[in-house]
């Protein structure tokens, strides 16, 4: 039987999703079912004077409408940090209570502060009306650079800090300046951005009064980390109380990590009312509230000898948290962030301070990449600059600096198991003809237009797990993952995983995996998740650890069914365990042609008797019945995809628009399952990536309201805004995993900016501007670039 | 979206009698029903016009083009008699929104709501149109009055558009990247008896740039406006473009459209 680990299997969960049978929280109604609507704050920053629901409450529908004083009543918890972050003196990061429902204070526009039931949408809409909020508003503090000087939005929080964090040795990294030919600094800011699902959140709370358990239906990229933190934090009901099911879900990029407000307040709801109640978000409502990913303001130095090797790095960022510290609000600017801003280079020296910034904002959290994309685009965007200044060739000086043997034990923290980032680079160039360029940009030239050319090589830390390592720098759980691979009697496999797919594909590649290892045909294979109810706990998808770190739990899972089987097939085929081999579905004694089929083993397990056996069983003594088997795999260390990309861009002097011309991405991905699967990750990132550099950019205005709140006016790319990507690969096997394999879903996210930003400014002769770089801000550079032209002449 | 009385109008006396200070018109429902959805807008009564035969369909002779209001922009854009007469005028009909809106989106609800990034009033401009309504007649020139504003009185329905056929025409936008509604739109015209450039998007009207008009007339060449600066005081200014870079749009696709006729 040939590998399916490796081809491009179409997908299962395809006809499900283009026929329209995807069942989506939205798509789910329960009898009796009211709809709620949240009442939000309109201003970013005030006191809640006086809530006055009596007009409302009286409205025609209304079922019940619950503020923040009831829930504080009831003792429900709010939303919390998952990761406790420490600040270079020691001392433990300040966060503030984040209520699920506001009582005395609102910190964002968006913050809710009561829920109006209903029953019917109409009527929650229009009771929301009728509540009375008398603010008392106050001065937001909105930008990032200057939030420590801003009015303290939480008491007890000085500047608005959160922490003040170190990662490296400041003393090195002076003696490595001291030493230094030249130094090249730059000022960046990663802009903001909304993460835009196409899916919003929803949720629907169910209460049964008679076994007292609450159901919430949510779109989760977690339920079981949900339901841990609204039971153990939420004080919502017990875990064994409380089921959280997230059904499709359709895309997250991390803006679903977090439990929401809504979450919380629907299933605490829904049993004081005890009634179902429906909320679906409206999208101007996911632009206000899901989290914001991004949003760091950086100053950072590259200390180099004149021939182009590295010394030294600094890097001081002020990273905007929004209003409130949420699940992976602290450890994005921090553990995901700093490590990698040394990128894939050998510095001797390095060091990385963040100073976390409450600000009155939607709160930020994990966006496709977390940290890595501004820690590829702070070191990339140096080395570019570096090369500019020294006139060396962009990818010599990266291939100088670059390690050669691996592992590779970056400057701070990390240690890569495995790559090989000269391969990937030169297969990137070859890929693009970079040597090309020089005739490429001539011929622009001769239409007027200024064409640039952009490298990156990254490297990032994802399949976030070996819980050891990630609760040492302060995360609240381990990052494990588990999974259930069940026979049934007649031979078919449910795989449960604790994984959640929302657009990875998990029901085709695990699939993949699991037929491989049990020589089971695909179609006979179900994957399961999403359901708390359903399978062991799981931690969920995100960081791209779903293959690295649940993919192997379901490896790991299917290799004791086999062991086991093995007992049983033996004793079936009079042999011993050591004699039997399995392959491709076959339990098959050495040496002979005696043989029994995993399914023939299946039902034995099952039926392990027969009416002609006289009391013999087929299973070896002590071998109990049925075939199903558990696995929770914590790996040894992270997972490090790495590669090249190059960009290159054609602007028009006259409108300042810049068109993609080409795009090549190169990357190690290890061992890949399903190319085609890791292709539409790789677009899909590259499309975030891109976006990022050239269109999306969530912007505040002084007030603290959102002037990007819809499509109007927030850019999502689309389709005819890229040109074809042109992608390969380069592969080393993972050593870390028995499949080789490394995370794929955000390697285009982190790459693509600066990749981008590279070749724009490139193309402007080496002018800095800020993403997103808009047709307007490339215009201004086009103008002050022919001014200086003009002098120079 | 709050209730509404919902009424289907067989011809456009019944439209007209229908209507009161607080009724709107639905065509395509391209801005209305958004409007409602968001509680920017609620009307008593909602009067569909989409059923009077009588507002939808093209007629073209040698010297104009007459559109139906109820005529879809995909229509519009499609139409072989119009991609021959105008064919610019297809073109910009193409171009406007996306295919979903292209299907449903009206030219007399783009021109009776008059947005200020519409692309509909520059043809109109600059295709020297008179708009037919169910009372009388009026000049483009007169039509547009300001930003989301017309001549247009309660109650009054427009009924066609009829285009003056030009010697030469074009039309050519930026785009919004978000919404693609026109940053700067210019439609260049050039008639027997002289040259019109409407501008759309730059300021809060679509209005005849006198400046580029004279210079075309004089030389019709992209030259003759080359390099042209223009008074940027009165232009929008929003995140997505300043004033001043408006005013450079303005001549770029100016020059452009000139290029292309």
């Amino acid at each position: 039987m040939a590998s399916l680990v490796g081809s491009r299997v179409e997908r299962k969960e395809d006809k499900r999703f283009l026929t329209g049978k995807g069942r989506y929280t939205a798509d789910i109604n329960l009898a009796n079912q009211t709809y709620a609507i949240f009442i939000r704050s309109p201003h970013a920053r005030a006191q809640i004077k006086k809530l006055d629901i009596s007009k409302a409450s009286k409205a025609p529908g209304v079922v019940s409408i619950l503020t923040g004083n009831e829930i504080a009543g009831d003792k429900i918890g709010g939303l919390i940090a998952g990761w406790a972050i420490r600040s270079e003196d020691g001392t433990e990061m300040k966060c503030p209570a984040n209520p699920p429902l506001a009582k005395d204070s609102v910190n964002f526009v968006g913050d809710p502060i009561a829920i109006v039931i209903a029953e019917s949408l109409e009527e929650a809409k229009l009771a929301a009306e009728m509540v009375k909020v008398d603010y008392k508003v106050l001065k937001a503090v909105t930008s990032t650079s200057d939030a420590m000087k801003g009015d303290t939005i939480h008491e007890g929080i000085e500047k608005n800090l959160c922490f003040d964090w170190l990662l490296g040795d400041r003393q090195k990294v002076k003696e490595a300046f001291d030493k230094a030919d030249k130094v090249i600094s730059i000022d960046i800011i990663n802009n903001r951005l909304v993460p835009n699902a196409m899916e919003p959140r929803a949720c629907v709370a169910d209460y049964n009064s008679g076994s007292d358990e609450i159901t919430l239906y949510t779109t989760s990229q977690n339920p079981h980390l949900s339901r841990l933190i609204m039971s153990a934090f939420g004080n919502v009901a017990p875990e064994h109380k409380l089921r959280v099911v997230a059904p499709d879900v359709g895309g997250g990029f991390g803006s679903k990590i977090n439990v929401y407000n809504e979450d919380i307040v629907c299933s605490w709801a829904a049993k004081k009312i005890n009634r179902a109640i429906k909320w679906v978000a409206e999208r101007s409502e996911s632009f206000l509230t899901d989290i914001h990913g991004r949003d760091h303001v950086t100053h950072a130095e590259l200390a180099v000898t004149k021939d182009g090797k590295f010394l030294g790095f600094k890097n001081e960022t002020i990273a905007n948290l929004g209003a409130y510290a949420r699940v992976f609000g602290t450890v994005t600017p921090t553990y995901l962030f700093g490590p990698c801003a040394t990128g894939v280079y050998e510095i001797p020296a390095a060091y990385s301070n963040v100073k976390a910034v409450f600000t009155n904002t939607a709160p930020v959290d994990a966006y496709r990449g977390a940290g890595r994309p501004e820690a590829t685009y702070t070191i990339e965007r140096l080395v570019e600059k570096a090369a500019m200044e020294l006139g060396i060739d962009r990818t010599e000086i990266r291939k100088k600096n670059f390690p050669t043997t691996f592992p590779f034990k970056q400057t701070l923290v990390h240690t890569v198991d495995s790559g090989d980032y000269v391969a990937g680079l030169d297969k990137a160039k070859q890929m693009a003809d970079y040597d090309g360029f020089e005739s490429r940009k001539k011929e622009s030239e001769s239409r007027g237009k200024l064409r640039g050319i952009g490298v990156t090589s990254y490297f990032e830390a994802c399949g976030i797990a070996p819980s050891a390592a990630v609760m040492s720098l302060g995360c609240g759980v381990g990052l494990w993952e588990s999974a259930e691979v069940r026979f049934n009697p007649t031979g078919q496999v449910t795989v449960y995983t604790g994984s959640h797919s929302h657009g990875q594909s998990h029901q085709t590649t695990f699939a993949q995996i699991a037929a491989d290892e049990l020589g089971v045909p695909m179609e006979n294979i179900d994957i399961v998740h999403g359901d708390t109810d359903k399978g062991t706990f799981g931690m969920g998808t995100y960081g791209s650890r779903s293959l690295t770190v649940g993919g192997i739990a379901i490896v790991n899972a299917c290799k004791k069914i086999v062991e086991k089987g093995k007992r049983v097939a033996a004793k079936m085929l009079e042999a011993s365990p050591d004699e039997v081999d399995f392959k491709d579905g076959e339990f098959v004694v050495a040496k002979s042609n005696k043989k029994k089929t995993i399914g023939e083993v299946a039902f034995a397990l099952y039926l392990p008797g027969s009416r002609d056996s006289d009391f013999k069983s087929p299973l070896p003594e002590g071998e109990e019945p049925g075939l199903k088997e558990t696995s929770f795999f914590d790996p040894a260390n992270f997972s490090f995809p790495a590669g090249s990309h190059i960009a290159e861009v054609e602007i028009d002097p006259d409108t300042g628009e810049v068109k993609l011309e080409k795009y090549t991405a190169c990357d190690d991905f290890g061992r890949i399952v399903n190319p085609m699967i890791v292709e539409g990750q790789v677009h899909g990132g590259l499309a975030q990536g891109i976006g990022q550099a050239l269109y999306e950019n969530a912007e505040y205005d002084e007030t603290g309201q959102l002037m990007t709140g819809s499509y109007m006016d927030y850019t999502m790319p689309r389709a005819d805004n890229f040109p074809e990507f042109n992608i390969g690969y380069t592969c080393t096997h993972a050593t870390t995993n028995p499949l080789g394999v490394k995370g794929c879903g955000e390697a285009g996210a982190i790459a693509a900016p600066p990749t981008v930003m590279n070749a724009v400014i490139d193309a402007l002769g080496g002018q800095e501007i800020t993403m997103p770089a808009t047709a307007e801000k490339v215009w201004k550079a086009c103008k002050s670039m022919k001014k200086s032209n003009a002098k120079a002449a | 979206m709050k209730s509404f009385n919902y009424h289907s109008a067989k011809d456009s006396k019944e439209a007209s009698k229908l209507s009161s200070s607080n009724s709107a018109f639905l065509a395509g429902g391209m801005t209305t029903i958004p409007s409602m959805k968001l509680g920017l807008a609620s009307y008593k009564d909602i009067i569909d016009i989409k059923g009077i035969k009588k507002l939808s369909g093209i007629k073209v002779s040698g010297k104009s083009v007459i559109i139906g209001a109820t005529t879809k922009h995909v229509e519009v854009a499609n139409s072989k008699d119009v991609k021959k007469a105008i064919p610019s005028l297809a073109l910009l009909a193409e171009g406007i929104g996306d295919p979903q809106v292209r299907n449903r989106g009206t030219i007399g609800g783009s021109i009776a709501n008059n947005d200020p990034s519409a692309d509909y009033p520059s043809a109109c401009v600059a295709l020297d149109a008179i708009v037919h309504t169910n009372e009388r007649k009026i000049e483009a020139s007169k039509f547009f009055k300001g930003m989301f504003e017309t001549a247009l009185k309660k109650g009054e329905l427009i009924e066609a558009i009829e285009f003056k056929v030009p010697e030469k025409s074009s039309y050519q936008k930026h785009p919004n990247p978000a919404s693609r509604y026109a940053v700067v739109g210019v439609y260049v015209a050039k008639h027997k008896n002289g040259t019109i450039v409407a501008v759309t998007g730059a300021k809060p009207c679509v209005y005849n740039d006198k400046d580029l008009s004279k210079a075309l007339d004089s030389n019709f060449s992209a030259n003759s406006i080359s390099g042209m600066k223009l008074k940027s005081s009165d232009m929008n200014s929003d995140i997505h473009a300043s004033a001043e870079y408006r005013a450079n749009l303005v001549v770029i696709q100016a020059k452009k459209a000139v290029e292309a006729c």
